[in-house]
């Protein structure tokens, strides 16, 4: 099969063009500078016949070459024809020769500087706006809560446990190993730094203190907002895009009181108990490297943790742990129910759930430390 | 057309397949000749997607032999299943457009791709099919998420045939359609099978689009093809299934009429 050829002669002031072969799909990359080389040769020609009888097989890219051509022609007040078109193909160039294939212009760009402080102004106002949809979310995920407290029946007990063996018990093996190692890492470069003045032993209560009051439940935190809070997100976002939470709502549920709830208050479960284990975890990982780095042995270890902190350096920590719960818990829930349609909204409100809630755990975790300096604990 | 004239684009042997221990498919025997719809018919769960997803090559099978357009694609290597690919079109039952493009770039998607062509003919031939689905040209520019049901299925339509096909297969194309628009697309079926002289392989519940659109019937049930033919074959059969499918409820008196007369 030979690729379509397009040969041309004058006769008087009109121009016969004869076209052969495959005007096809596949040949259609070779027969585009073909047409637009007629296309910019014949000028003088006042009349312009294309002769298709010899196209041995055609489909839509020759037809709409050849239109094009003689579109083209046209618009340049020079009379155009086809000629010798067969019938099983007249079809085919009916259907081509129907559409216009003409976009309608797009609406003019604005001024780049304009356009740019306008998405600057845009995402300041988002961001406002997050804020409200994050209030909004609490204030019924409470609203939802006393409705359960008062008929405690309708509680989604069974739905709650199984939320809490995923974002708990499942996460259980991934936070110890985690925040073992950051235990470890921090005594390392503690002894490392103290040993040049002789204070190898207060790495006791520097990782004591670091890791109750801080890191343990903010290491926590940020796993879990990136496990279970775009689990949530994912979840959510999904059955968004199925109708699920319009089904729930048409059968008169409250999605809130079904699907938030139970997600929720399972974080502000889990989110302590992961906190305490992880801490215990890093504790160990620092006794671990004091012992075998430092030659600081357990038993000296223990006793020196035991004066370094107090029962209160323990409760600072975890205090903050439930509220941080709840943070990643709205957030996640907010960003699930605002997606849209596509695939790619689920990707990015999934990504925008996990960068908001490590981003407001930090800054809940720095109100807290402002707060309990300015009450000097 | 590389091997000459084929009469029967897609030819299916002893076709096996398995859902894990389940048998799907048992010895299933079809053939599509060129230039013909097929319409296929069968209960739900019956196999007919799985027909269709096996030959298409989403599904392994476990038994037997499928050739296309003269090929046996357990023999063929990955460049003659890339030249098979891009002579078959899909529109798969809820179009499956990539909503992350436009409209636009969804149907281009292939082209770029198999083609090459320069930027201009690969948007006019973007558009054009747009037009030949019977949509606007500015729906080139929306996203699949802001179409109706019926128009993402002219767009689905429209990038099945991005690349002129020799193929077509359609997974329920009228389904979620009311009947004005289900009527629509079957008759936007049978002038772009014309057109383009393709052949069709239909999976269908709808009757009137069988009794619209296909040329010939095949029917199946208990993983093997029960009875294929014409409509009037499929009227006159005395199997169960077929008698209560074709002469129940649904079915409209006219035709009865029509094949009579």
């Amino acid at each position: 099969m030979a690729a379509g050829t397009l040969v041309g002669q004058a006769r008087g002031d009109g121009v016969s063009l004869t076209a052969a072969g495959s005007w096809t799909a596949e040949y259609a990359k070779s027969l585009e500078p073909l047409v637009d080389a007629a296309v910019a040769a014949r000028t003088a020609a006042r009349s312009i016949a294309i002769d298709v009888a010899q196209i041995e097989r055609i489909d839509t890219y020759g037809a709409w070459l050849i239109e094009r051509t003689l579109r083209a022609w046209s618009s340049r007040g020079v009379e155009t024809k086809i000629v010798g078109l067969p019938d099983r193909h007249r079809g085919l160039f009916e259907k081509v020769q129907a559409g216009t294939n003409k976009l309608s212009p797009l609406p003019r760009r604005q001024n780049p500087v304009i356009a740019t402080l306008e998405s600057v102004g845009r995402s300041v106002a988002l961001v406002g706006h997050d804020m409200v949809l994050i209030f909004q979310m609490g204030g019924a995920v409470v609203a939802a809560f006393l409705r359960v407290l008062m008929r405690p029946h309708t509680f989604r007990f069974t739905s709650m446990i199984n939320h809490l063996e995923r974002v708990a018990w499942n996460a259980v093996p991934i936070i110890l190993m985690i925040t073992l190692l950051i235990g470890a890492v921090i005594a390392q470069q503690g002894i490392f730094h103290f040993r040049s003045f002789g204070a190898d032993i207060y790495v006791v209560d520097m990782v004591g203190v670091l890791v109750l009051r801080e890191l343990g439940v903010v290491i926590v935190c940020i796993m879990v907002a990136g496990r279970s809070g775009s689990a949530y997100t994912a979840e959510l976002g999904s059955m968004r895009m199925r109708e699920e939470v319009d089904a729930l709502r048409t059968m008169g549920f409250d999605p809130v009181e079904v699907l938030i709830l139970p997600r929720i208050l399972a974080l502000v479960i889990a989110v302590p108990l992961l906190a305490f284990l992880g801490s215990m975890a890093a504790l160990y990982g620092g006794g671990l490297v004091a012992w075998s780095y430092g030659g600081i042995n357990p038993t000296v270890f223990i006793a020196r943790l035991r004066d370094a902190i107090s029962m209160q350096t323990f409760e600072v920590g975890m205090i903050k742990a439930p509220f941080m719960a709840l943070v990643i818990g709205l957030v996640a829930c907010v960003e699930g129910l605002q997606v849209q349609g596509s695939a790619e909204s689920l990707g990015t409100k999934t990504t925008d759930s996990v960068v908001k809630s490590i981003f407001l755990v930090i800054v809940v975790d720095s109100a807290f430390a402002v707060f309990f300096a300015s009450i000097g604990i | 057309m590389v091997n000459g004239p084929i009469e029967h684009v897609i030819k299916v042997r002893d076709l096996v397949v398995d859902f894990q221990s389940h048998r799907v498919l048992n010895g299933v025997n079809v053939e599509l000749n060129r230039g013909e719809v097929l319409g296929f018919v069968g209960a739900s769960g019956a196999g007919k997607s799985t027909l269709a997803r096996t030959i298409i090559g989403l599904l392994p099978k476990r038994a037997g032999t499928i050739e296309i357009l003269g090929t046996d694609i357990d023999k063929a290597d990955d460049d003659q299943r890339r030249a098979i690919d891009r002579r078959w079109g899909v529109l798969f039952q809820q179009g499956a457009l990539f909503s992350s493009l436009t409209v636009g770039k969804n149907i281009e998607f292939p082209i770029r791709e198999y083609l090459r062509l320069s930027n201009k003919l690969t948007k006019e031939i973007a558009i054009a099919k747009l037009e030949m689905v019977g949509l606007s040209p500015d729906v080139y520019r929306e996203y699949p998420s802001e179409l109706s049901g019926g128009m993402i299925k002219r767009v689905g339509l429209a990038r099945a045939l991005a690349l002129d096909p020799e193929i077509l297969f359609l997974d329920e194309p009228t389904s979620g359609l009311d009947p004005i628009s289900a009527g629509d697309f079957d008759q936007l079926i049978l002038t772009l099978q014309e057109t383009l002289g393709i052949s069709v392989f239909m999976v269908t519940h709808d009757l009137d689009s069988l009794h619209r659109v296909c040329d010939r019937i095949a029917v199946l049930g208990e993983g093997k093809i029960i009875e294929a033919g014409t409509m009037e074959r499929m009227l006159a059969s005395q199997h169960p299934w077929l008698t209560s499918y074709f002469h129940g409820a649904r079915a409209h008196a006219d035709w009865h009429v029509r094949v009579k007369g």
